[in-house]
């Protein structure tokens, strides 16, 4: 059977970005990928003939610089189409708010000027924590047991950094790193508009509310992220983020790794507790000393590598794994150019009139139903490059909030979700209705399916307090390294979480060349 | 004459702290707004022949330790256990508790045997996420910020605490801290049922839904008292709650300390960044070289204190510190035991706690109603007859009943209570029993309805929050009441807190007054004699 350093399942950033490192470094490197497009959630399927696929991200919002500049993606078909791209938090009524630069420096529109100060100063607050907490996203996570090589030196680095704030700062972050944003925002703002479009932003992609103790740190974590080297910018790439995804497959193919798509993997192969190689899903096996999962852990320890290779802690800890995503993706194929009352459709658009319609659209997913008004984040891509759609045609796509992961009927769930989504857009932009041509609901259900998240969960797992750093997949498996020799987990599931950042996938790999000296 | 302490309000904690100061030798003034003292631990009647405890209504957290030193079983003060409790289901069944470990095990396996099977280990883990927290509340939280040796010592022995726990261990305890309890419950049962009864402990007093994270954590709060060092157990006090603060206003007496009831504190004096002593709503001084407050944080500051004598940063701390309240309360005479038709003749559970909200997902619906600034037409009960075991209450045959309603909003859809929402509220409560127990409506011969409005109003409580300030970690430990004064001390010299505001927040325990009384003995270089640890009982 063929033989290899080093396979890589799974196509995604984090994956593409093990196997570009490790690959570089002069391991023979495989990498499999389930689905016919490598990217992972940069990838896409077709949705419309005519009309380009659409990945599950549409935004770069935490692209890991580490790994931009040396997988050198502009030279692999990078391109900005913006890379601070503008908010514009949609009214009803056409009295929109407008954010520009990272994280609305600047506001347009009715905002009081109690409010714009009180904005810029909260705003100035979140980038500094975020800020000081960005180095944790780079390491590998302590473990809180001795003797497992913990970077004391760089978390001593950003106690002090942290506290060098001075003391008042310091203890505003350890009084906010647990709070709800619903309160964060109450506390120093009263515009409706603004308060919803951040809320709406903090809680992207997680299974919190705005009101839910310890909504704020997955937002600060966000906030950690850059585009181009700005703080908390989101980025378009040109061609969309599927360009990016492509990019990130070519740079690790320039690099010697080999990727071959349609390729699932069924099973790890083991020799007692050490790596042997692994089945394919046809019945193909292949052998290698090393192997890289950047699928989710759950789905990782518990279909390929299986319980009895686990212990009995580690087997229950991973079936209690929390994986429950509360985001839907809309695609829309419009005939003509929407008009939502006169807002740049060239922005990042926000449908979340408070940060009360955001926990409402909430409520309901708690209870595996759709919401009457869901939130949401749209983009508009083919504004920004029109060859993506037929020449006056364009593409919408939307992140549209709470959707339920486990619906009792989930085919009815999906009709409903979309019936209600249509409805919001309409009244945002009347007559957006007539321009479709062709609608798609991802409810989390179908992101599973497609993307292969468990639940549907962005970060292949929850990304909140109790599963993060040191308890992320699970405690004792922080540090990339598996239960079984030779395994190492690379996904958004592990440190530091998801987005198209490949920082998991590149943490891992670092980890691996510490770990092999 | 000077005294050496005022103590603004006789609740538990403002009397716990008197006790100990007078003791201490120091000359001690409690003054109270209300014609008779005891704060939310009161006994009062409010029907002719009925005691009620109006307020809080059962007891368990209330240390040990404080109880030792200060006599209060000499000043008359007797605990009740009482015993187990159900749950009540749509359907016309229940789900009993019991206290003998055994019968409630096949009472739990007949819900769900798995359920059963799994309840010594989810007992195990609580039981040792206890035994982490129970130490911490006596002691004074350290401010992270600061270099001192106290608080670095602080630090260190907290520290210590942790160094001893394996990885797995101090992992589990983290989850447990942030997690929601029906996340938490989700690990361990599988029983709708079994799962609203144990998610119980987990809100109530809380702004928070079963599913909110942080959740977890309100559960120990609820679980790591104990009577007579039976953790977990809870007990009525002899009398109703009012005998707690009697049996303390007795111990202070008997100390040599003042209480004067009836005239309530106008404000602080403060002269050049220093308590001075108190000006009463009657005009009258009372000078006294400390003032402590047992009011919450909010009231104090903003209510009793020129917004001049205080920093910038603290008072904004201040104004934002949540203080919603999420619960009201039904004390209702009732001419005879009511009889609930799921329950067997003669069930035990019917001395016990009694629920009507058979899922987390009822539970966590309620919270949304609150969210919206609504009650619940489905409210959560937590509903007891004291009198089933302490007939010392109402006349022979009568009986008292107590039901803790969550979720009731501060305020309605952003409007004050009025007494058409106040009876609606209540009509929602009794209609629930009524449902469960045909008959009941006909019993009640005194209804008495409360809700944050009569909470704020009658026992100062800021918009009714029982805990005087919401129990999640933003206002925890070294963040409660503000960060940088979690050491019961404020930006004016020689004003102090007392009050559940404080840590470790609230329920009928005393822990904060008796942090502060140490602090402040600490502060006069006084020994701290009549403090002594609580024994170990886990």
């Amino acid at each position: 059977m063929p033989s290899f350093d080093t396979i890589v399942i799974g196509a995604g950033p984090n994956g593409l970005a093990a196997a570009h490192r490790l690959a570089s470094r002069g391991d023979r490197v495989l990498v499999l990928e389930r689905g016919t497009t490598p990217g992972g959630g940069a990838a896409g399927a077709e949705f419309a003939p005519g009309f380009a696929a659409m990945p599950l991200a549409h935004l770069s919002y935490n692209l890991d610089a580490r790994v931009a500049r040396t997988m050198d993606l502009p030279r692999h078909g990078l391109r900005w189409a913006n890379a601070n791209l503008a908010t514009t938090a949609l009214s009803a009524t056409g009295a929109h708010l407008r954010l520009e630069g990272p994280l609305g420096l600047t506001l347009t529109g009715e905002v009081s000027d109690r409010d714009r100060a009180a904005w810029a100063g909260l705003r100035a607050r979140l980038l500094r924590f975020a800020g000081v907490l960005a180095p944790l996203r780079g390491m590998t996570p302590p473990r809180l047991a001795k003797g497992v090589g913990n970077p004391m030196g760089q978390l001593a680095k950003i106690a002090l950094r942290a506290r060098m704030m001075g003391a008042d700062e310091f203890r505003e972050l350890g009084r906010i790193f647990l709070t709800n944003v619903h309160d964060l925002l109450d506390d120093e703002l009263e515009t409706p508009l603004l308060k919803g479009a951040l809320a709406l932003d903090a809680t992207l992609g997680i299974w919190l509310g705005p009101r839910s103790p310890n909504s704020v740190l997955p937002w600060l974590d966000r906030l950690a992220g850059a585009t181009d080297g700005a703080q908390a910018a989101l980025g378009l790439p040109m061609g969309g983020m599927a360009t990016l995804g492509a990019a990130m497959a070519r740079a690790a193919e320039a690099a010697g790794a080999t990727i071959r798509c349609n390729a699932a993997v069924a099973q790890i192969l083991t020799d007692g507790d050490t790596v042997q190689g692994l089945r394919l899903a046809d019945g193909e096996e292949l052998s290698a000393a090393r192997i890289v999962s950047s699928l989710a852990p759950k789905t990782t320890l518990l279909s390929l590598v299986g319980a009895r290779h686990l212990d009995a802690g580690q087997t229950t800890r991973a079936r209690h794994l929390k994986t429950r995503g509360g985001a839907a993706k809309l695609h829309l194929a419009l005939s003509a150019a929407p008009d939502f009352r006169g807002a740049a459709l060239g922005d990042r658009l926000v449908i979340a009139g408070s940060e009360h319609a955001v926990e409402r659209a909430f409520n309901p997913a708690k209870y595996g139903r759709t919401p009457q008004a869901p939130v949401m984040e749209i983009v508009i891509p083919t504004v920004h490059d029109p060859t993506l759609a037929p020449a006056g045609q364009h593409i919408l796509s939307a992140i549209v909030q709470y959707a339920p992961p486990a619906p009792a009927d989930p085919d009815a769930a999906r009709t409903a979700m979309l019936d209600a989504s249509l409805r919001v857009l309409e009244d945002h932009a009347p007559g957006i209705g007539a321009l479709i041509l062709k609608a798609e609901m991802l409810m989390p259900h179908d992101i599973e399916t497609r993307w292969g998240l468990p639940g549907g969960n962005w970060h292949a797992g929850e990304l909140s307090v109790e599963q993060m750093l040191f308890l992320r997949p699970l405690p004792g498996l922080s540090q990339y390294q598996g239960p079984i020799k030779g395994l190492w987990l690379a996904s958004a599931g592990c440190h530091p979480g998801g987005g198209v950042s490949g920082t998991a996938g590149w943490n891992a790999a670092l980890a691996m060349e510490r770990a092999g000296k | 004459m000077t005294y050496d302490a005022v103590i603004i309000g006789a609740g538990h904690n403002g009397l716990v702290a008197a006790c100990y100061l007078a003791r201490a030798g120091l000359r001690v003034c409690v003054v109270e707004k209300n014609d008779w003292i005891g704060g939310a631990a009161v006994s009062r009647e409010l029907y002719p022949g009925f005691t009620y405890s109006n307020c809080s209504y059962v007891c368990s957290l209330f240390r040990p330790e404080i109880m030792r030193d200060l006599e209060l079983p000499r000043h008359g003060l007797q605990i009740l256990p009482y015993e187990g409790g159900a749950m009540f289901t749509e359907t016309g069944g229940y789900l009993g508790m019991f206290r003998d470990h055994e019968a409630n095990r096949r009472e739990m396996a007949r819900h769900s045997p798995r359920d059963a099977e799994n309840y010594d280990r989810y007992l195990r883990d609580l039981m040792r996420h206890c035994r982490f927290i129970r130490p911490l509340l006596m002691r004074r939280p350290p401010d992270l910020a600061s270099f001192r040796p106290r608080d670095l010592s602080e630090l260190a022995w907290l520290g210590k605490q942790i160094s001893g726990m394996s990885e797995a261990a101090i992992c589990d305890m983290l989850r447990f801290w942030t997690i929601s309890i029906s996340d938490y419950l989700d690990e361990y049962f599988e029983n709708p049922v079994v799962k609203a009864y144990q998610a119980v402990g987990a809100i109530i007093g809380t702004a928070l839904g079963p599913m909110s994270p942080g959740t977890a954590y309100v559960l120990l709060h609820h679980a790591m008292g104990d009577v007579d060092g039976n953790v977990g157990a809870w007990g009525y006090a002899r009398g109703g709650m009012g005998a707690i603060t009697r049996a303390l206003a007795d111990s202070f007496r008997a100390s040599g300390g003042e209480l004067r009831a009836g005239v309530g504190v106008e404000r602080v004096l403060v002269r050049d960044g220093r308590a001075t002593g108190v000006v009463l709503a009657d005009g009258d001084e009372i000078r006294a070289s400390r003032v402590v407050s047992n009011m919450d944080v909010r009231r104090t500051f903003l209510g009793h204190v020129e917004a001049n004598d205080l920093p910038d940063g603290f008072l904004k701390r201040v104004r934002t510190f949540k203080t919603r309240g999420s619960s009201g309360k039904l004390n209702i005479a009732l001419d005879g035991l009511p009889r609930f038709t799921a329950l067997p003749e003669g069930a035990p559970m019917i001395r016990g706690d009694l629920h009507f909200t058979d899922s987390i997902e009822r539970m966590e619906l309620a919270y949304d109603d609150w969210k919206s600034g609504h009650f619940s037409r489905d409210p959560f009960q937590d509903m007891m007859i004291p009198t089933t075991i302490d007939p010392t209450m109402t006349p022979p045959g009568k009986h008292f009943m107590s039901s803790f309603v969550q979720y009731a909003p501060p305020k309605i859809a952003g409007k004050d209570w009025t007494h058409a929402d106040r009876d609606a509220f209540g009509e929602a409560c009794i209609a629930q029993i009524e449902r469960a127990a045909p008959g009941f409506r006909d019993l009640i011969l005194h209804v008495e309805v409360r809700t944050p409005r009569e909470l704020e109003a009658e026992v100062g409580l800021t918009e009714g929050n029982i805990f005087q300030g919401e129990l999640t970690f933003d206002q925890m430990f070294f963040n409660r009441p503000v960060p940088g004064y979690a050491d019961y001390r404020s930006p004016i010299r020689g004003l102090w807190l007392c009050g559940s505001s404080t840590h470790p927040g609230g329920g009928v325990m005393g822990a904060p007054g008796r942090n502060a009384a140490a602090e402040i003995l600490r502060d006069m270089k006084r020994p701290l004699d009549d403090m002594r640890d609580a024994y170990a009982v886990l």
